[in-house]
Order: C-alpha cells, then structure tokens, then sequence
C-alpha cells in the first residue's frame, strides 16, 4: 500500500490576498484567525475545503479563507452547501453564518439542515445586532433592545441559538466567545472531527453597533463567576474558586449548589456530551436564562451516531443499484408498454 | 339458459369511423382519471394518435356530488394524425348530475351520453342544484340518452365475492370502461394487466375490477344497448417504437438523458407544487441512475440546493410552478451572478397568487424573462407538446452547461398532464455535450472567458490549485474579485447579457410551417400548439396562405425571426395570457401583430382560432 503524505499546510496558506474588510477591533477578525490556524491541522487537503457563507458582515469570511468559497444569499447557506455535499460527500464543507442569516430569514434551512443531519460544520457569528445593515435589533438581541429600528426597545423575545439547535435534533452542538482564542480553536477542533451537522454557536462583539455585547460574560472575572466551560466526563464545577457546581434535583430540575457543607464534587452532574436524548443538553443550554445560573460554553451535545444525510443518500442510491443494476436509459425510455407502428 | 336459436339476432351495426372524442367525469373520487387513462393506454397501444386533457379540481375530495368536485378525463383518438384534445364530445360518460351539469353543453347534438343513473335521486339532484331529474324531464331528448344502473349492476355482478359496499361502488367506473371498450371495440388486455399489477397485494380487488369491467362489456353485448359500435383504425404515425407520455413524463426522462450525455449527475431540488409534482415523483423513482432528488423544505431551499449541487459539478434542476418561482426569484439572480448552470422548470397554472393550481396558463412568460431584480437575462426555452418536453429539458441542459448560465423552461399544466404518443427516440441520434471541467492551475482565473459562448470555466471545489471564491456581490471579470467600480459593473452587465444572445449563435433559422409567406403568420409558444396547428391546418385547406412559427427559444430569439415576420400581411399571437409574447413582439420588431388572449385556465379550441383567422384573412 502506498500512502501518499499531506503537504503540510500552516495558517498562512488559507489566508487570501484580499483586503480584510471588517471594522477595526471586530470580533470577526478573531474567529477569521482561529479557523485559519485549525484549517492546517485537520490533515485535509486545502482544496477539499469549502466555505459557504450567506449575507452579513459573517458572510463576508469565505473571501478571506484561501479554500473554495461561495458567498450565497441572505439565509441560504445551510441549503446550498447541502446540494454541495450531496454531490460531494468527500468535501470538508463549513458554513459561516451569523444570528440574523441563520436564525431570522434563514432559520427555517437551518432546522432543517440539522434535523437531516448534513455533514456541514456550522460557525453562527452571534453579536446580538445586525451589523451590515448599520445597527437593527437580532433575533437574538435581548428583548427591550433599543436599536435603529426599536428606538424604544424590542418587543419579541430572543431565541437562544443553542436551543434551537437542539431542539431541531442537532448532533453537535457547541458554544464558544471570539475573544477566548484557545477554547474557540478547542471547540472548532471537537466539530471538525464530528461527521454529522456540528453547530457552533460564536459569541462575538460587535464594537460600532453593539459593543460590550456580551461583557457579562468576557469581562476580567466574569468568565470565571458566570461561564461554565463544560468538559465530557467531567463535573459542572465553575466559579473563581471553582466551589460552585450544578446538581440535579429530585424532580429533574437542575440547581446550582456551593461545594461544602456536605454537598461535594461527586454530588454533581458529569458532563455526558454523548447522551443520545437531547433533554440534558436542552436543560443546559437553558441555564443562563435563569437567575444565578452560569452561561455553558463548550460542547454541549456530541452524538456520534445519527448517519449523514449525504451517506444515507448515497447508500440508498448504492442499495437500488445493487437490487436492481445500473440504470439502461434505452430500457427506461422503452418502459411502460410500447407498440410498432410499421412502415406501409 | 334461453335459446335463441330460433330468433336471428339484429345484426349490430358497426361503423368506421376517423375520429371520436370521450369524456369521462364523475366526482373526483369516482376514478374519472384512472378510468380516461386506461382508456387512453389502450388505444394507444392499438395504434390510434392521441390526445388527452385531464381536467381536474384543486381540492382532492370536494363534498361528495357537488359540483366543484367534478373531475373529467377527455380523450381524442383517431386514424388521422391529431393535435388536439377535441373541441366538442362524441360521448360522455358521467357519475352523476354535477358532472352532468358541468359537462353537458361539450356533448354534440345527437352525441351519446352514458348516464349512471343510480346517482340521480332527489338528493343528487340537490346537491348539483338541479331542480328537475333531466333523466325525465325530456331536457336531454337531443343526445342518445343511457341510462344505465352502474351501481346496482356493478354490486350484482360482484356479488359472490363477499366485497364491502365502499369496495364494490369504487368498482363502477370499471363498469363504465368495460362499456366503452365495447362501443369502440376495444381489448381489455392492457387494463386487465394493469389492474393485476396495481392491486397485486390484493387478489380481491384484481378480481372485483376485472369482473366489474367484464361485466360492463357483456352488459353492452347482451342488452344490445348502443345498437351500433365502432372502429377507429390505427393511424398511420410515422414508423417506429412508441410509448405514451406526458408532459411531466417526458421532463424526467429528458433530464435522465441530459444526464448520460453530458456524462454529469443529475440532482433534482424541489418542493411539491401542483402541477410540477409529478416530475418529482418520476425523477425519485430513478435511483438506479443515480438522480438525487431532494425534497427540499421550501422552494427556495429547493433551487438553491441545486445551485450547491452545480457548484460541486453536477447536472442541477429545479422544477416547480408560478408562485415557487416568485420565491426562487433571488436564487436564480445569484445563479446568474456565479454564472454556473441551472435549470429551473415552470410548470404554469393560472394566476396570479394560488389562482387556479390545477388549471392551465401560459402567463409566467414575463416572470420568466423579467422577473427579477436588476439586469438579470436567462434564457428560456418552452415545450410545445406532452412529448417535446423530453427535447426541452435536452435543450434547456445543453445551453446551461455550455454557456454557464440558469435556463428557464416553461411548461404548464396542460402539458404536463396530458399524453400523446411518441415515438421513442434512438439515443444514438442524441448528441452527447461532454462536460470538461477546469483542471488546469496555471494561471487559473475564475471569470476567464470562452471567447465564443463567453462561458466562464466550471472550477468545481476538491480541484488542486483551483481554490476560489465566488459569490453574488459584483465581481470583476477574468479575476473574479469583489469589485463595486463603475465601469467594471456596466462591463459584466454587458458580458451577462452578451452571453445569453450569444445563444442564438446555436439556434436554427426558424421555418415557419405551413406558408413561408402570405397573408397571415401566427406567432406562439407553448401549449398552444396542437390547437394551433389543426386551425392553421384546416384554414389553409380553405386556400389561406397561413405561416405557423412556434418558438421554442423566447430568449434569445432566433436570430431571422424578425425577417419571418416581415413577410406576412398580418401577425396574430395567440396565448393563453393577456399578451405576453405580443407584448415582446412589438417591442423588439415594431410589427403591429395582434394578439389572441383566453385566459379561462382551459386551452384554445380549435374553433376559437379558426375563427379568428377566417376573420383575419378575409
């Protein structure tokens, strides 16, 4: 057998020569390089990547990322590259998206693009704000949002990403903060390596129209008292101190628990990511709509063994092939009955 | 068993005759379709030439009885070569007095009409708003009346077989084909096959739908009912293999066949709509071919999952009707913009809005040509007739591979859901249109174009040193950059359209059938073409000098058709739209053609043509 090696690719070979066009001080720029440093290590060829991006200040990243690129319309992305992997199931597809492309105008292809389960690796850019169009409040923006076109605030509630992805079935489903580079690079890394659809979600700030959104998370402090960085195998403990941790109550409920007083580390959950039901993953993803509860980042959900849609496809295609031969065209135009008309 | 040895029995009379049109129509859940294409599939396979128009409500099972739930099948045959479904009805099969009321002003004077006259009690006849049974108050004295008691006799005749009620009513419109293959002396081979493969799980019913129709064609043998008979001899169609197809039939195993000769996938994104479901329901039945079809979760999903497709190197379609293109507007614009091929199939109903799903129109011309933002061209090409669907999803392929460009084609439910004959295509004859995508990274430039057909390369992903981004912003050309420069735009506006009239470089002069000149031309597309022919036919055995050009390209056009038109008196555009194609007629050749317009979701008779003709070269 002969294997042929990898060119050893490093981050500067899926960087372009195009002008990078995001505001100065944008957390964009921080995933651009995140992904750029996790493309080289993947160990797949560069010209078997493909970025597929919709509309937004998001979708701009395939022009940036030295790979194949299609910058698509306004909430199609999850939809095009699901024709791109149904031809191709061999290519390395990652869609960049952001909170108004994939959860507004394009929500209905993204709940479905989970529940298929394409083999897709979905980055949702959330920055709470629409950024392209100068400053109109999200689906995710918190509700009271004042924004250009809610000058005196929001009235729909937010979605929250993550549970959507879950609750349209998602298989991989992970949350990381633009500003927290190597658990972003860690967490990119964990949904390169699932099969199914992986989804992302990216806390990201948006400096001109939204700055500080989500301070409360990456501020000095913050990230220790308020996020959770969730690990399989291991217990929900966060806090400074790492003396705080989550418990399941007697009805099903979660709660939050101080470590001590005899209450100890074996009390608390262990973080399953496997878990084939989506409840837990969904209880988790709640949290942070909750009072004193901390916000999850990590994986939240990684369930392995749901097939791709791309692979079932090609195996039903595979099996009416083995049953009943290849295709004859002469065959199937003749099909049906037929009947002479003969020359007088 | 009375014998009748000693009574002669009349000798029954039977006619030759050309040509006879049958409408079957009862409620939608009496199997009036079933039943009109059973018929159809037999004497086709006699060897007669056809033509149906199944003529259905958009509602599955509207109240039973009433009369928006009509539903009717009609069917044309003859020894001659036909082109349309039939003006007027020679005989009419009805279920009950809706679909008596509904059909009735179609039948001939002295026409037969077979009546199930079981259904004619005074509810019936409330329920179709009747006030007085027609079977007794002499309102049908000018047709061959017959009645016939499908219901009881269908239930003698299936008594012993222990069937439920429901199942043995559901037999009665066999009852009724068995009469007809009677009346035209027809075999019931075919039909007998067909019902021991659709029910072949279910011996009982192959057993309840062969007697029903056995007992249907004796009825008539041994009542003497009709009197007379007839035989209708095969046409003498030009020597070959036939089948019978439909319009949707023939789009599916058009793309199967694009799909060979281009040597590429074929990929199929689509949402159900009537009437473009069944393209569906064909093409996912093929996957020994290896068609993807993908039953999208909206219509725009459903075109740009086949722009995805394309993008990755296959043979990408989309098929839907009038409102699904509304919604795949913007996709086809971004498909324009990357410039990779498409197809995208309109099958046209009336409307606008919802309309009328189920019935027919040709009013999508301008949404196909215009509809979309900005300059946006794509060519559109239109089928002419149930069959030439199969050469127009040819046709429509070859122009999108070759020129990299999203090609409408347009259909309509006319076509898409009658038949006709056709005689089935040696592949050999097909030419193949290899598709060679680019390999070459020596100075690989994604919008480098081919100087005659200004095609740019189809660079598919997984190609070494390809890498490349496209995307809907403008572009500059040859490198493919994000570019927002004055004259850089106005120059790719140019290039894409440049590039869809570079297509008439590939379309054949257009020779006018009928007179090459004269005193009237008529200019149409689409489905108008069958009624079209047989008045320009007819007309022109009058001594009218008559020219019938029926365009298959609506963008571009072919580049003499503005010299055809200067050689007639007089241009008429017939459609089935308020003047789509007139419109665009004056506009691009200043010719004072006049139009002909129906927009009644039913196709042009052919009187309604012959006389505005005769009114025209008067």
């Amino acid at each position: 057998m002969t294997t042929t090696a990898l060119p050893v690719l490093t981050k500067k070979d899926f960087q372009t020569d195009q002008e990078v066009r995001w505001c100065p001080g944008c957390g964009d720029y921080a995933i651009l390089s995140a992904v750029q440093s996790v493309f080289p290590e993947l160990g797949i060829k560069r010209e078997n990547f493909v970025v597929v991006s919709g509309i937004g200040c998001s979708s701009r990243f395939p022009y940036y990322m030295n790979t194949f690129g299609f910058h698509t319309i306004h909430g199609r992305a999850p939809a095009v590259a699901t024709g791109i992997k149904a031809i191709r199931p061999d290519l390395e597809v990652w869609v960049a998206t952001g909170d108004g492309d994939a959860l507004s105008i394009g929500g209905n292809h993204t709940i479905h693009m989970l529940r298929r389960n394409v083999g897709l690796k979905v980055l949702l850019f959330n920055n709470r704000i629409y950024g392209l169009t100068k400053g109109q409040y999200s689906p995710t923006s918190e509700l009271g949002k004042r924004a250009k076109s809610t000058p005196f605030g929001s009235l729909d509630r937010p979605f929250n990403p993550i549970s959507l992805a879950i609750g349209a079935e998602a298989t991989f489903v992970a949350r990381s903060v633009d500003v927290f580079q190597a658990h972003l690079k860690d967490t990119l890394k964990h949904a390169a390596a699932h099969k199914g659809s992986a989804f992302v979600e990216i806390l990201q700030n948006c400096n001109i129209f939204n700055d500080g959104a989500w301070t409360g998370i990456t501020e000095k402090d913050a990230r220790s008292e308020h996020v959770i960085q969730l690990e399989h195998g291991k217990p929900l403990i966060f806090g400074k101190n790492r003396d705080k941790g989550i418990r399941r109550n007697s009805d099903g409920d979660i709660e939050v628990v101080q470590l001590g007083n005899g209450i100890a580390e074996s009390d608390l959950i262990v973080h399953d990511v496997h878990h084939p039901r989506p409840f837990y993953a969904f209880q988790l993803s709640h949290m942070e709509e909750r009072p004193d509860f901390p916000t999850p980042i990590g994986v939240l959900r990684s369930w392995p063994d749901l097939p791709r849609y791309e692979d079932v496809i090609a195996k039903q295609i595979a099996e009416v092939q083995a049953k009943r031969g290849t295709g004859d065209l002469a065959k199937l135009l003749r099909g049906g009955d037929t009947w002479q008309v003969e020359a007088r | 068993m009375a014998t009748t040895t000693d009574i002669p029995l009349p000798k029954l009379k039977r006619e030759v005759i050309d040509r006879a049109v049958i409408r079957f129509a009862g409620d939608s859940g009496d199997g009036m379709q079933v039943t009109g294409s059973q018929f159809t599939n037999t004497v086709a396979l006699y060897g007669n030439d056809i033509a149906t128009f199944p003529d259905f409500p958009a509602e599955i099972r509207a109240p039973a009885g009433t009369l928006p739930g009509v539903s009717g099948y009609q069917l044309h045959f003859s020894s001659n070569e036909i082109y349309t479904p039939g003006d007027a009805v020679d005989v009419l099969i009805v279920m009950n007095p809706a679909a008596l009321k509904m059909n009735l002003a179609d039948l001939k004077a002295n026409g037969i009409l077979i009546v199930n006259s079981d259904a004619f009690a005074e509810t019936d006849l409330r329920k179709a708003q009747m006030s007085s049974n027609p079977l007794e108050d002499h309102s049908l004295d000018k047709f061959r009346l017959f009645p016939v008691e499908l219901e009881r006799l269908t239930k003698v005749a299936l008594d012993h077989l222990g069937l439920d009620a429901k199942s043995v009513s559901r037999c009665k419109n066999f009852f009724a084909l068995g009469m007809c293959y009677w009346l035209y002396n027809r075999s019931m081979d075919s039909t007998v096959r067909w019902i021991e493969d659709k029910f072949s799980k279910k011996p009982l019913l192959v057993e309840a739908n062969k007697l029903a129709m056995k007992a249907g064609y004796s009825y008539c043998e041994a009542t003497e009912a009709f009197q007379i008979s007839y035989e209708i001899p095969p046409a003498q169609l030009e020597p070959g293999l036939y089948r019978n197809i439909s319009g949707n039939q023939a789009l599916a195993l058009g793309f199967i066949t694009a799909s060979q000769k281009s040597g590429l996938k074929l990929f199929q994104g689509s949402y159900p709509i009537t009437p473009a479901s069944d393209i569906l329901h064909e093409l996912s039945q093929y996957k020994d071919f290896g068609v993807i079809t993908f039953q999208a979760e909206d219509e725009i999903a459903a075109i740009t999952s086949a722009i995805g497709a394309s993008y990755a190197g296959a043979l990408a379609i989309t098929t839907t009707s009038g409102p699904g293109m509304a919604l795949k507007t913007e996709a086809m614009g971004l498909a324009i913009a990357v410039e990779i091929p498409l197809v995208i199939c309109d099958i046209q109903r009336g409307g606008p809005s919802t309309g009328l799903p189920t019935k027919t129109e040709q009013a999508d011309l301008f949404q196909a040509l215009f509809g979309r933002n900005s300059e946006a061209p794509i060519p559109v090409v239109a089928a002419a007739t149930p069959s030439d669907c199969f050469w127009a999803a040819l046709e429509a392929s070859r122009i999108a591979v070759k020129y990299m460009v999203p090609v409408i084609i347009l259909s309509d439910g006319y076509l898409a859901n009658g038949a006709e004959p056709w005689k089935i295509p040696n592949l050999d004859e097909i030419p193949a249109f290899p598709v060679n995508f680019a390999t070459d990274p020596v100075d690989f430039k994604p919008y480098r174009r081919n100087p005659e057909t200004l095609a740019r390369p189809w660079a598919v992903p997984g190609t070494p040193g390809l890498e490349h981004r496209v995307g809907g912003l403008e572009k500059q050309d040859v490198t493919g950059n994000i570019n927002y420069e004055p004259l850089n735009h106005e120059k790719m506006v140019r290039i894409r359209a440049a590039k869809v009239e570079a297509i008439a470089q590939d379309i054949p002069d257009i020779v006018p059938a009928g007179d090459p000149d004269g005193d009237l031309l008529i200019v149409a597309w689409g489905s108008t073409h069958g009624s079209i022919t047989a008045a320009v036919n007819s007309q022109r055995e009058l001594g009218h000098r008559i020219g019938h050009v029926h365009l298959r390209h609506l963008n571009p056009f072919p580049r003499n058709l503005g010299d055809v038109l200067k050689r007639y008196k007089k241009i008429l555009v017939p459609e089935l739209n308020m003047g789509q194609l007139l419109w665009l007629l004056r506009a691009k050749f200043l010719v004072n053609a006049i139009g002909l317009n129906k927009i009644q979701g039913r196709p042009f008779k052919q009187s309604e043509l012959e006389q505005k003709i005769s009114e025209l070269v008067l």
